[in-house]
């Protein structure tokens, strides 16, 4: 299936002036990804016949067990690591490098020691925007920060800050740039839940401004966490090698918070229905046919829709 | 004692037990001064560091800052060469291929070995000292440099990715902190090893210096002289690598 088809099969969307981004169409589309690490006896299928759509200003979370190959898939939609075989695309674009509009956040922060928190900030948008001036870079550099909540850290180096408000760098560092697309690889993975569950609703505020919702597409394997961010879910199901399952829509209203999530008989079906798919593939180990992948995936791209 | 005094005291009893066996070897070979005597003998040298009475006949102060100029020379050229090669092997599997073997090879000469080919290239002591110096002093750096390349870590080069730094960014804000505290080790490593050879070098080339002054002093049969230029020398040198390890832990540390 193009991505045209896919395209063609959306009820169109009027554009607004201004140069408003097309809502309800496709952004990312990946098709028929297969990867395998090492070669000969050591070769370790990883993903096979992986296909997934994002739709422009879409949340989808991919979400599964540790170890199932979901950084994997992430980095070969960023364009970090290329697939064996398959193809992702991006507006159209095949992507063979990291495109240009699109931020990646890390579990592990990935901060730059030797620079402060301005500094790690700025260096993203002097990459971005390299013919602004110093002081124009250094102004958005402070304002990103200070939409995280960071305005009075914004001359300590990561070893001086908590867990959390690294990733709040890490994540100013990311938005600071205006991305098109979001890649977030766990990125609360490594924090406490109480820093996690504010965090969550900074991201949710951060992605979703009214205006201009962002494109983004998170890795987690906390399936509360999908639920309170996801527009769409896509459960990866263990392999070897890991598979996809068909996508979940999450058609809570928004906005969304973890208490209310708790107690809410919507949220607990969107949860018992994630978690289903997700234990069903633990039992299976034989991968399924070719064909049979192609099948999945197609019908994981019609239920994406 | 105190955990304090303990530091204070155990190194001094331990320079204390040298002073002894010198002393006591002194005492049996008529031609080892003991320590009383060269210190006797030493004495206008080291009260006047800085007086010139001849081409070799000055104070240690200036003899030790003649080496120590020449010492400087010939590591920053070490380092100036050592450096960029270092990162061009930690950068490239293939060039570490291609010129592992070389400097293997190259690695263990003596500066013995290396000072007359510095003086055939060169025809001037001056600049085979120098030469001397660098190619035998950058080997640790280049070594150091290039597994401080090698140990950058993947979130790095990711992050380099992900921002999509052009090569030039991705050095200088990138590879070369991360490598800054592998580096030191290097220059530390290094600036040990052209204090070793500037000895070598002064004494072949008879220029002036602690190292040519021992030289001369023992062709002088002025036995407690050497002993002063070996004890110049060992401090010097120490002092030297504690400045360097200063250096070097501060950028560990940051």
């Amino acid at each position: 299936m193009t991505k045209s088809e896919v395209g063609s099969q959306k009820p169109d969307v009027t554009l607004e002036a201004g140069g408003q981004k097309p809502e309800g169409r496709t952004c990312l589309s990946a098709i028929g990804l297969f990867k395998t690490f090492g070669t000969g006896a050591q070769a370790r299928p990883v993903l096979r016949d992986v296909s997934l759509s994002v739709e422009r200003g879409e949340f989808v979370c991919i979400v599964g067990a540790m170890g199932t190959g979901k950084t994997t898939l992430l980095n070969m939609l960023a364009g970090i690591v290329r697939p064996d075989t398959g193809v992702v695309e991006i507006d159209g674009q095949p992507v063979v490098d990291i495109p240009a509009g699109a931020a990646f956040v890390f579990q592990n922060y990935s901060l730059l020691p030797w620079f402060s928190a301005l500094e790690n900030v700025r260096l993203a948008i002097q990459a971005a925007s390299p013919t602004q001036s110093k002081a124009q870079q250094r102004e958005r550099a402070v304002q990103a920060l200070e939409q995280v909540g960071l305005g009075n850290a914004i001359h300590r180096r990561p070893s001086h800050l908590s867990g959390g408000m690294r990733q709040r760098v890490a994540l100013a560092r990311a938005l600071a740039t205006e991305p098109d697309i979001l890649f977030l690889d766990e990125p609360f993975g490594a924090l406490d839940a109480l820093t996690r569950e504010t965090l969550q609703g900074e991201l949710a505020r951060l992605c979703r401004r009214d205006d201009q919702p962002v494109t983004t597409v998170m890795v987690t394997n906390n399936v509360e966490e999908a639920i309170l961010l996801a527009d769409r879910i896509v459960p990866v199901l263990s392999g070897p090698p890991a598979t996809l399952g068909t996508p979940i829509p999450v058609t809570l209203p928004r906005p969304r918070t973890v208490a209310h999530l708790a107690h809410d008989e919507q949220a607990s079906i969107f949860r018992a229905h994630v978690i289903a798919t997700l234990t069903s593939a633990l039992g299976r180990r034989k991968p399924v046919s070719t064909i049979g992948g192609a099948l999945h995936a197609t019908a994981a791209l019609e239920a994406g829709k | 004692m105190s955990k304090r005094l303990m530091h204070l005291s155990l190194p001094l009893l331990g320079i204390g037990l040298a002073l002894a066996c010198w002393w006591a070897a002194s005492s049996r070979i008529p031609d080892l001064p003991s320590p009383v005597r060269t210190w006797q003998e030493s004495r206008l040298y080291i009260l006047e560091p800085l007086t010139k009475r001849g081409e070799m006949d000055q104070g240690i102060g200036l003899l030790a800052y003649y080496s120590l100029v020449r010492v400087a020379q010939g590591f920053l050229l070490g380092i100036a060469i050592g450096t960029p090669l270092g990162f061009l092997l930690g950068v490239s599997p293939m060039l570490t291929r291609t010129f592992d073997p070389l400097i293997q090879i190259l690695r263990p000469i003596s500066p013995l070995a290396w000072l007359p080919l510095g003086l055939i290239l060169f025809q001037k002591s001056e600049p085979a000292a120098l030469f001397a110096i660098a190619v035998c002093s950058m080997w640790p750096t280049v070594l150091n440099t290039m597994s401080g390349v090698r140990a950058i870590p993947q979130d790095y080069w990711n992050v380099a990715k992900v921002l999509r730094l052009s090569p030039l960014t991705t050095f200088t804000k990138i590879i070369i902190p991360a490598t800054l505290p592998y580096m030191f080790t290097g220059y530390r490593l290094s600036l040990g090893i052209a204090w070793l050879v500037i000895v070598a070098s002064e004494m072949l080339t008879g220029t002036p210096g602690v190292g040519g002054f021992l030289w001369q002093e023992y062709n002088s049969l002025i036995y407690a002289h050497i002993l002063l230029a070996i004890v110049t020398i060992g401090l010097i040198g120490f002092v030297l690598d504690r400045l360097m390890g200063a250096v070097e832990m501060r950028l560990r540390t940051a």
